[in-house]
């Protein structure tokens, strides 16, 4: 089976959260409280347990290119934040029962009848995507809608989109994809486009994304972490400190019994 | 309707969503296209993508500003400034495309010479009857034609004078006298420039807050996207609509689109984006109490009660409107049956008759007077969605009975145990005697049935699943309503129970809950022929003679070869682009009305690119990529004889067939109650003095001038100093019906706010996230804020003027809860559609949570005006000496 995933264009996205009730819908998600959060029109806040598409609305005073307001520099950017399936995901890596697995799609899913809420995960996840669900202890993420991949079906979110901002599809496909689409809005001035984590060499902290996203602000901006690096990534580098620490203790410990008797009367 | 359905002569979207696609350069103003219609605004971005500018005008910066190309914020309620100024830029700059406009419009009929424009009267037109708030339209005729003009078949023909009482119409319309030179002083053309003479760059930008550079480069954008080679669409919704001169903001708009033309061809037109489900088949197949299915007007009392004289007034002599008898007749052999024969004028007497304006506002303070005893809500939640609820609530309280069929208890079935008069204690439930009958409703996917949207298109959806316990469809509730009157009434001798007796009632059921058959309801619709029960191919196969019955005639066609035409759904990939065999949309499956006007005079495409529907010599028959709105054999160069009547009046050049004259109406000569051309006026409440005339309102505004229903001085009423307008978000839907419920759309949208720039939150101490509290006479709201550099104040002659936005979607009960923007709403319309002002009003705003909840039609008094001030008269003395409104006032008076 070939990798699948998201391409997000934050350019199209007309910020209608057609994906948030979609996905909700599908997956049969509780709602998330009822709350003012009078963050623009983003009443749901972040990504959680409950919810797995969320779009983030970005009012500010900087204009795009092409674009004449009547208000002065103003832009306001959208964009549907998912799981980003990454390439070396955390939560995967974190996970110590085996209920995260990767799929035939490429994919990253939680096993929810596996998972035993031990939380390792959420912390492992550098985008904070993943969380525990308060009732049940368990937790849960998008599931690049496995369920109806597996029937050959498009993923609700994508499905749901009015102006195709979520793409669905062949990785292969959507980067090609995507790269023309930047080298289109680089044409047209707004030469702030830019694909956020398609590969590894994009994004070397993850090694690339299976939903990656073309945004045309820096990643801040849109509450994405500018430069992610997954835990394991780090390793050789943590587990070298921690041989040096371990040596050295070693070398304390031995040089104190060998010496400390030396120095016994 | 009546903005579009006047001037080109039907009231609908003169094309459809897929075809935005083609367009070079797409204006949404008086919409919010992104917000209120997603799934048709990927056609806007599909346009974008090809290249397309997107131009959006509107008060604020939204989801739609967000996408376009040109953003231009205007002040709410000025939109016929800024489209009059566009239309002066056309003129002036001699950007009009010339040949369209001297064949396909009346431009060069003359005007009779008594007639006498805004210019001459200072805001007002010649025919004023300051006693009846109307104007007699005699002196707007063409030259050399007597009587008024037949407008479309429209319910005006019958609120003008003369018709309906015999006196015949203008059968002649093309006898008009005309210039083709377009430089007589008296011509459509020349009347025409000089009426928007006066709408310069710098009256738009003191009228509108437009700077004039913004305008200068829309005009310019528009002039650059329109002609031979190029196309501009418009879209609007309710944005236009909801003023009390809603309907000729529509006009001004049409007349543009005609001056650059671009009605009739592919990427231009004007899309009507309706307002929920089905808006568009509410009107076509009437919840209005004026018109029958169809557009045929609803006959008045008074004068005739005779079939003759009712057609004779209706019938246009020239046009496709002289077919009016054969769907008269046809309407009526569907509703009667064997007992409508020739001999009893087909049963004509058993229709109900109007005595008056029966709109909603109009029944509405009915109600609150104890005039009306029940109520059927159906689909609706008036409480929430209906201006000055207090009011509303008012009305169903004198009730005797109330009947709510919905998913829920929504406010409306509940307003006797949780409104917010009875919350508060000025109402007490034990008072009310309204007895509330609640029928739970089925959804659309629990039961058959069709949807017209807003391009005229029906589309059938199938009941996926049955519905629950006694949850039943409306087409049960109404067809087992219907046989139940008609048992009651079945052995009544009595003539006025005559017409429920002889009414066909006779759908077939299916299953133990007897289930009536939608398609057997479209088959009526579509029209069958009596003697073999055969459904008709087309509304041309009715006649006028008793032998074919048809519930719809503009639906005929629907049902087809006994076929519903509306459930076809051949995808996409398998057909053209215009995609003819998904769903079907009247008239006779056209997508694009008018498209004869997509060829040259000769019936040669405009140009290669622009192609759509032209003459094939060789076929001698129009063809191409849709269903040509045109006689099909008629060829381009075909003049009628002097003598012609009917269809055969209609020359080769004629694109608009519904007209009389064939012709696209600039200047109409009838139809309208408040002017041929549109003017700007102010709303009934606006900061500002008309900067245009001495006329303030639209001078044949609805109003409702009741202690329960108090207005805001007509300008600069010091106790509310701000524009308020109301509006929708995505993530709700209408009154809330069928959003409040749902968790899912509840958490994106959880709390009533307002939406006000960054400079009023620091004037009047707001934080964002807080609260605030909106006043107007009518009443008092909380709401939260968001603080937003979307909304900016506006620059008006000099002074700065504040905007709130507000959405209405909030009511008492549901899972989410908030005080109703419609709280704050008065009864105010436009004349010719009945339609309320809810886009502009004026309103104060205070920090906190200080509202009263007190409501003026609660008896609660108004707030007092400052010391030394007076209630201004809204219409100026100097307008033709008009001076109606105290005379209004006492009439109103006298009345209570």
């Amino acid at each position: 089976m070939s990798r699948k995933g998201f391409f997000t264009d934050s350019t199209v996205c007309i910020g209608c959260k057609a994906c948030e009730v979609a996905c909700k819908q599908w997956n049969q998600l509780p709602d998330d409280g009822f709350h003012f959060t009078g963050m623009s029109y983003d009443q749901t806040g972040d990504l959680g347990c409950s919810t797995w598409r969320h779009v983030a609305f970005v009012e500010r005073p900087v204009p795009l290119p092409g674009h004449d307001t009547g208000v002065g520099d103003f832009s306001w950017l959208m964009v549907s934040d998912v799981c980003k399936h990454c390439q070396r995901a955390g939560c995967l890596e974190a996970c110590p029962t085996g209920a995260i697995v990767r799929t035939g799609f490429d994919t990253v899913y939680v096993q929810p009848d596996i998972c035993n809420g031990c939380g390792y995960c959420v912390t492992a996840c550098p985008f904070g995507v993943i969380d525990r669900r308060p009732d049940d202890g368990r937790a849960w993420k998008c599931t690049l809608c496995y369920d109806r991949l597996g029937e050959g079906m498009t993923p609700a979110c994508a499905k749901a989109c009015p102006t195709e901002s979520i793409a669905y599809g062949n990785l292969d496909v959507l980067h090609e994809r995507a790269e023309n689409r930047v080298r289109q809005l680089h044409e047209q001035g707004i030469i702030s486009a830019y694909l956020y984590g398609k590969d590894a060499a994009n994004q070397p902290g993850t090694g690339g994304l299976n939903a990656f996203f073309l945004l045309v602000d820096k990643p801040e901006v849109y509450n994405l972490p500018p430069d992610p690096v997954v835990p394991t990534m780090k390793a050789r580098e943590a587990w070298g400190a921690v041989a040096v620490g371990a040596l050295g203790m070693a070398a304390v410990a031995v040089g104190a019994v060998l010496f400390g008797r030396r120095g016994t009367p | 309707m009546p903005g579009l359905g006047i001037t080109l002569g039907r009231g609908g979207a003169t094309t459809f969503q897929q075809d935005l696609r083609n367009s070079d350069c797409i204006l949404i103003q008086g919409s919010n296209m992104a917000e209120c219609h997603p799934v048709g605004f990927q056609w806007v971005m599909e346009a974008k993508a090809r290249g397309a500018t997107i131009i959006h005008v509107d008060p604020r910066f939204t989801r739609t500003s967000a996408m376009a190309n040109q953003h231009v914020p205007i002040r709410v309620g000025s939109d016929i400034a800024f489209l009059g100024g566009l239309v002066r830029y056309v003129l002036e700059h001699e950007r009009y495309f010339k040949e369209y406009v001297a064949h396909y419009t009346n431009a060069a009929n003359l005007v009779r010479e008594d007639f006498q424009d805004t210019e001459d009267l200072d805001g007002l037109f010649s025919g004023f009857v300051p006693e009846e708030n109307k104007y007699d339209v005699t002196s707007w005729g063409y030259e050399g034609v007597q009587g008024p003009a037949p407008a479309a078949g429209h319910k005006e023909l019958y609120a003008e004078p003369g018709a309906g009482e015999g006196e015949p119409h203008a059968t002649r319309l093309k006898d008009a006298a005309k210039d083709f030179t377009l430089q007589h002083p008296r011509c459509v053309f020349q009347v025409l420039r000089r009426h928007f003479q006066r709408y310069t760059p710098a009256i738009v930008a003191k009228v509108c807050g437009v700077p004039e550079e913004q305008f200068l480069k829309v005009a310019e954008t528009l002039c650059a996207n329109s002609g031979r080679e190029r196309t501009t669409a418009f879209c609007y919704a309710v944005g236009w609509t909801q003023h009390s001169v809603g309907v000729q903001y529509i006009r001004t708009a049409t007349i543009l689109q005609l001056l650059l033309g671009n009605i009739g061809r592919p990427g231009g037109g004007i899309l009507a984006l309706r307002g929920h489900s089905s808006i568009q088949g509410s009107t076509d197949i009437p919840t209005l109490f004026n018109l029958l299915p169809g557009y045929l007007p609803m006959p008045n009392a008074q004068p005739s009660p005779h079939l003759d004289d009712y057609l004779k007034s209706h019938t246009s002599g020239t046009g496709w409107w002289s077919n009016f008898p054969k769907y008269v007749v046809s309407l009526l052999k569907a509703w009667f049956g064997d007992a409508a024969t020739r001999e009893n004028e087909y049963g004509f007497r058993h229709l109900p008759r109007l005595t008056g304006n029966h709109s909603h506002m109009q029944t509405v303070a009915d109600m609150a007077d104890g005039r009306v005893r029940g109520y059927f809500v159906m689909g609706e939640n008036p409480a929430v969605g209906s201006m000055n609820g207090a009011l509303q609530r008012k009305g169903l309280r004198q009730l005797d009975w109330l009947v709510v069929r919905d998913f829920t208890l929504i406010e409306t079935a509940e307003f006797w145990r949780t409104a917010p008069e009875i919350q508060r204690g000025d109402v007490k439930t034990a008072d009310i005697q309204t007895e509330v009958f609640f029928f739970p409703a089925a959804a659309h996917t629990e039961k058959d049935g069709s949807f017209t949207n807003t391009q005229r298109m029906l589309q059938w959806h199938h009941a996926a699943v049955e519905p629950r316990e006694d949850v039943r469809s409306e087409l049960h509730f109404m067809f087992h309503l219907g046989r139940r009157l008609k048992r009651l009434y079945a052995d009544s001798r009595e003539t006025k129970d005559q017409a429920l007796r002889e009414l066909t009632w006779d759908y077939p059921t299916r299953g133990a809950r007897e289930e009536p058959g939608a398609e057997a309801v479209l088959r009526e619709i579509n029209g069958y022929t009596l003697q073999d029960g055969r459904p008709v191919s087309g509304f041309t196969a009715l006649k006028d003679d008793g032998t074919t019955a048809c519930g719809c005639w503009i639906y005929s066609g629907a049902y087809a070869e006994g076929v519903n035409q509306s459930a076809r759904r051949k995808p996409g990939h398998e057909q053209t682009w215009v995609a003819p065999e998904w769903g079907w949309a009247w008239p006779a499956n056209r997508r694009i009305l008018y498209n004869r006007a997509s060829a040259d005079p000769q019936g040669r495409p405009w140009s290669e690119r622009k192609k759509y529907v032209w003459w094939d010599e060789a076929q001698r028959r129009w063809t191409g990529e849709d269903v040509p709105d045109f006689l099909v054999d008629l060829p381009p160069d075909y003049r009628p004889s002097p003598g012609a009547s009917g269809v055969e009046a209609l020359a080769g050049d004629d694109p608009f067939i519904m007209q009389a004259d064939g012709k696209a109406w600039l200047f109409a000569p009838s139809g309208m109650m408040d002017g041929p051309l549109p003017a700007h006026y102010e709303p009934m409440e606006s900061p500002v003095k008309n900067a245009l005339y001495g006329q303030q309102c639209n001078p044949t505004r609805l109003e409702w001038s009741r202690k329960g229903n108090p207005y805001h001085r007509a300008w600069g009423d010091p106790r509310y100093p701000f524009i308020l307008t109301t509006y929708r978000l995505t993530e709700h839907h209408t009154a809330g019906g069928m959003s409040r419920w749902l968790s899912w759309l509840s958490e994106l949208q959880p709390e009533q706010f307002c939406e006000v720039s960054p400079e009023l939150a620091r004037e009047r101490g707001l934080s964002n996230g807080g609260w605030a509290t909106l006043r107007t006479a009518r009443g008092d709201l909380e709401c939260r804020v968001l603080v937003t550099e979307r909304l900016r104040p506006m620059k008006l002659n000099g002074t700065s003027v504040h905007q709130v936005g507000i959405p209405y979607h909030w009511g008492v009960t549901g899972r989410i809860r908030g005080d109703g923007a419609n709280e704050l709403l008065p009864l105010v319309a436009d004349p010719n559609v009945d339609i309320q002002e809810s886009k502009a009003l004026t309103c104060d705003v205070v920090e906190g949570r200080q509202a009263t909840r007190a409501r003026a039609a609660t008896g609660t008094t108004q707030p007092a005006l400052p010391e030394g001030l007076t209630l201004h008269r809204r219409d100026s003395l100097r307008a033709g000496e008009v001076d109606h409104a105290p005379w209004q006032e006492k009439k109103k008076d006298e009345e209570r």
